[in-house]
């Protein structure tokens, strides 16, 4: 996966977590994920189709989910709250409607479809691909991760090919 | 926190009644509570866009907050279907996605402004006033205490 569809990424993550949080927040630990997904608490899932495809889950420990909604609710909720369920979701929303607006101001065009809650164990595999990306926000609620597993369409390599000899 | 004057209708010096649609509850709570700061009313709330235009026929509030990416029916569908019937509605869509298709596609089809999520409350405040125009008053914050 390249930089370039990661960096506007981790840019919406840490604008959209710092505004919703009002805390200073730190990109941990990156790692590549080879083996099959395994969900680590609350995960909402994001499936983006187009010129790019694949998805990007948001990843957070039942306790800091709570802590988070919690936070951006201006209340405290009991974890089994729907809100907390919601806030995760509604923050990998934010955050890949954020990446999608810059990427497509680099000319890609894709449909972001609507956060679904990831409530299986584990996912399917990362392939050659569509290898999985994570990154890990630290904030003081707790640490979130976000996975990305994307890769370019045909239709969009093409594309690519085309700019890079018009720069020529 | 910021305060903000309250945005009051001008025929009648009411607060102003909004109909907030988004399919996250997360979402709608979080336009609700900003929507209290500036004085407003929540006239009603919907999920996507086929319960936003039954909810716009059934209270007929004076602005719509509309969210693009639902189920059902999108946002933009939902508010060109909804000023195909009522030409003075205001709708003011609302979503993290926010290119500049998505904004001249919903511009295009009946929406008057685009506000980008997260939502800033001072960036939505000057939206509502600029699309009511007229319509509204900022109300004096003391005066509009004191009726309460």
């Amino acid at each position: 996966m390249k930089m370039e569809l990661i960096q506007p990424l981790i840019n919406a993550a840490d604008a959209v977590l710092a505004q919703g949080l009002n805390l200073p927040i730190a990109i941990g630990s990156i790692s590549m994920e080879e083996e099959t997904y395994r969900r680590k608490g609350l995960a909402a899932l994001v499936w983006l189709t187009g010129d790019i495809e694949g998805r990007v889950i948001f990843d957070l420990d039942a306790s800091t989910a709570v802590r988070v909604a919690s936070r951006m609710a201006g209340s405290d909720l009991p974890e089994s709250d729907m809100l907390v369920r919601e806030t995760v979701c509604e923050l990998a929303n934010q955050v890949i409607g954020n990446a999608v607006t810059t990427l497509n101001d680099q000319g890609f065009h894709f449909r972001v479809h609507p956060p679904v809650l990831h409530t299986s164990e584990q996912g399917t595999s990362s392939s050659e691909d569509t290898e999985a990306i994570v990154f890990c926000f630290e904030t003081e609620l707790g640490s979130i991760f976000m996975n990305m597993a994307l890769r370019y369409t045909a239709k969009a390599q093409e594309k690519q090919t085309q700019a890079a000899k018009a720069g020529r | 926190m910021e305060q903000f004057a309250p945005v009051r209708r001008s025929k009648d010096g009411q607060p102003v009644r909004y109909l907030v649609v988004d399919d996250s509850v997360f979402a709608r709570k979080n336009l609700a509570h900003i929507l209290e700061l500036f004085g407003g009313q929540l006239a009603g709330e919907a999920g996507d866009g086929v319960a936003a235009i039954a909810e716009y026929e059934r209270l007929r509030p004076d602005l719509v907050l509309m969210d693009i990416t639902m189920p059902r029916m999108e946002g933009i569908e939902a508010a060109e279907k909804i000023v195909q019937q009522f030409p003075e509605a205001r709708i003011v869509m609302v979503s993290s996605v926010g290119y500049q298709e998505n904004i001249v596609a919903a511009l295009q089809r009946g929406a008057r402004h685009f506000v980008q999520k997260p939502v800033k409350p001072e960036v939505l405040y000057e939206v509502i006033k600029y699309v009511l125009g007229e319509d509204a008053v900022v109300a004096n914050a003391a005066a509009a205490g004191a009726q309460q």
